[in-house]
């Protein structure tokens, strides 16, 4: 399997064996980590808006390798300002760097820049569109904890319509034999073409409102935010905010194996008294990011097969 | 052509005729080739006898000829449609439109924060199905139906 020069720009571009061979390099980095692979490499690190834990994530990735850092974390005070198009950006970086992290407020803008780039592209989040070392992660999270991701039983809950990281996660899912179960409010529902896409791949998924009449079925259960700014009215907000917090009343009768994840910030949809439970995994999922962004990173330049 | 329908819709020297679009979408065909702008005669109908449509429209345009791209677009929303060429009066070249597998600049993406409505580069499509019409945007990743569909 060939990764060399290989743009990471969405999850869709990933077949099963490309995702398990990610999945298992990150493995062989976390055990045997390597702190000179990438001496004498540079990577550009591009934040056309700011975020800064995906940001700190990738960085520090790449300096656990040995390489080298060195781009913006906001666009403001940069030649984008007078008008420079991403086209240009990127031509430019490219030829600076072994490697280029990019996150845009704009959606397809990843794609762009591969387009421009001969160096590959790795997207940490175009718009509202892909974040896939989000997914890597989180499949990496789930295959450390259960030891598998054939025949789960895995589970969405909070904002399903906007939520990226949901829609990614379920598509790359979509490989494998799950059963998938989406908890969420009437107005904040999976999308119908995000649906069909998993029918048409023989997927099998349950719709649901209640968490608490699925929850004991689940092995995984992926906790999302329901973001204020999603809705016009706060007392809209409020009402949907409050309907889906987990706490150890919440987890009494689940599966004693089942593990919650949450791609973080949260707010106030896990409580902090879950976070002692053997349930809770979030802050580990977290840092699962950086061996997944090491692998990424290790496999695209070709310092790994 | 019997002589009755030769009367409904006048006949061109040199040009092009779409035939069996959906009735309804018959502006619509003419809206995507820019018509209003330009300075050719063009005659446009609806509501004819279709066997096949029920009701179908016709568009005849003086002095033009399409490109793939036009042809390309008029497949989205008129997937029956049929083209003649016209010259010296006679048909020289009668097709049917077929949706491609890739669309590239026929349209514009319906995501506002699409790239390809934020920076000047062409757009590109990939057709998932074809009845009932989805696309992707090759940039944004979004999937559209028949209605999302705009001129680019």
């Amino acid at each position: 399997m060939n990764f060399k020069n290989k743009d990471i720009i969405s999850i869709r571009d990933f077949s099963k064996d490309e995702i398990i061979h990610v999945l298992r390099t990150a493995e062989k980095i976390e055990n045997k980590p390597d702190i000179d692979l990438m001496k004498g490499k540079v990577m550009s690190s591009l934040f056309f808006e700011p975020s800064t834990r995906t940001r700190l994530s990738f960085e520090s990735a790449m300096r656990k390798l040995g390489g080298d850092v060195i781009g913006f974390s906001d666009p403001s005070g940069t030649s984008l300002k007078k008008g420079e198009t991403l086209w240009d950006t990127i031509k430019m970086a490219d030829k600076y760097s072994d490697i280029i992290v990019m996150r845009h407020p704009v959606e397809g803008a990843a794609r762009l820049a591969a387009e421009a780039s001969s160096v590959p592209i790795l997207n940490g989040g175009d718009g509202a569109n892909q974040h896939p070392t989000q997914t890597m992660l989180d499949l990496y999270t789930i295959i450390k904890s259960k030891k598998k991701i054939d025949n789960l039983n895995i589970g969405f809950l909070g904002d399903l319509k906007y939520g990226r990281t949901v829609h990614s996660l379920a598509i790359a899912l979509s490989h494998f034999n799950v059963n998938l179960y989406f908890i969420a409010p009437d107005a904040l529902k999976m999308p119908d073409s995000y649906l069909e896409e998993l029918s048409e791949k023989g997927i099998k998924y349950v719709e649901e409102s209640d968490l608490m009449k699925v929850i004991k079925e689940l092995d995984v259960l992926y906790v999302t935010r329901i973001q204020k700014e999603r809705f016009p009215d706060p007392v809209e907000y409020k009402k949907y905010a409050g309907v889906y917090q987990i706490n150890k009343a919440t987890l009494e009768g689940v599966k004693p194996d089942l593990k919650i994840m949450h791609p973080l910030p949260r707010v106030n949809e896990i409580h902090p008294e879950v976070d002692d439970t053997d349930h809770a995994i979030y802050f580990e999922q977290a840092g699962n990011g950086i061996p997944i962004r090491q692998a990424l990173i290790a496999l695209t330049t070709g310092m790994v097969k | 052509m019997n002589s009755k329908k030769m009367l409904q819709i006048s006949g061109i020297q040199e040009g092009t005729v779409v035939d069996h679009i959906p009735t309804k979408s018959t502006f619509k065909v003419a809206e995507f080739l820019n018509l209003k702008e330009g300075k050719n005669i063009v005659t446009v109908g609806m509501n004819f006898e279709s066997k096949k449509l029920g009701k179908k429209g016709v568009v005849k345009i003086g002095e033009r000829f399409l490109t793939k791209g036009e042809v390309d677009k008029i497949s989205l929303i008129a997937p029956d449609a049929r083209i003649s060429i016209i010259k010296d009066y006679e048909v020289k070249e009668k097709f049917s439109v077929e949706i491609p597998k890739i669309l590239n600049g026929s349209i514009s993406c319906a995501n506002n924060n699409c790239i390809t409505n934020n920076q000047s580069i062409t757009t590109k499509f990939y057709v998932l199905s074809k009845d009932p019409l989805k696309i992707r945007c090759h940039y944004c990743e979004r999937t559209l139906g028949k209605d999302d569909i705009e001129v680019a």
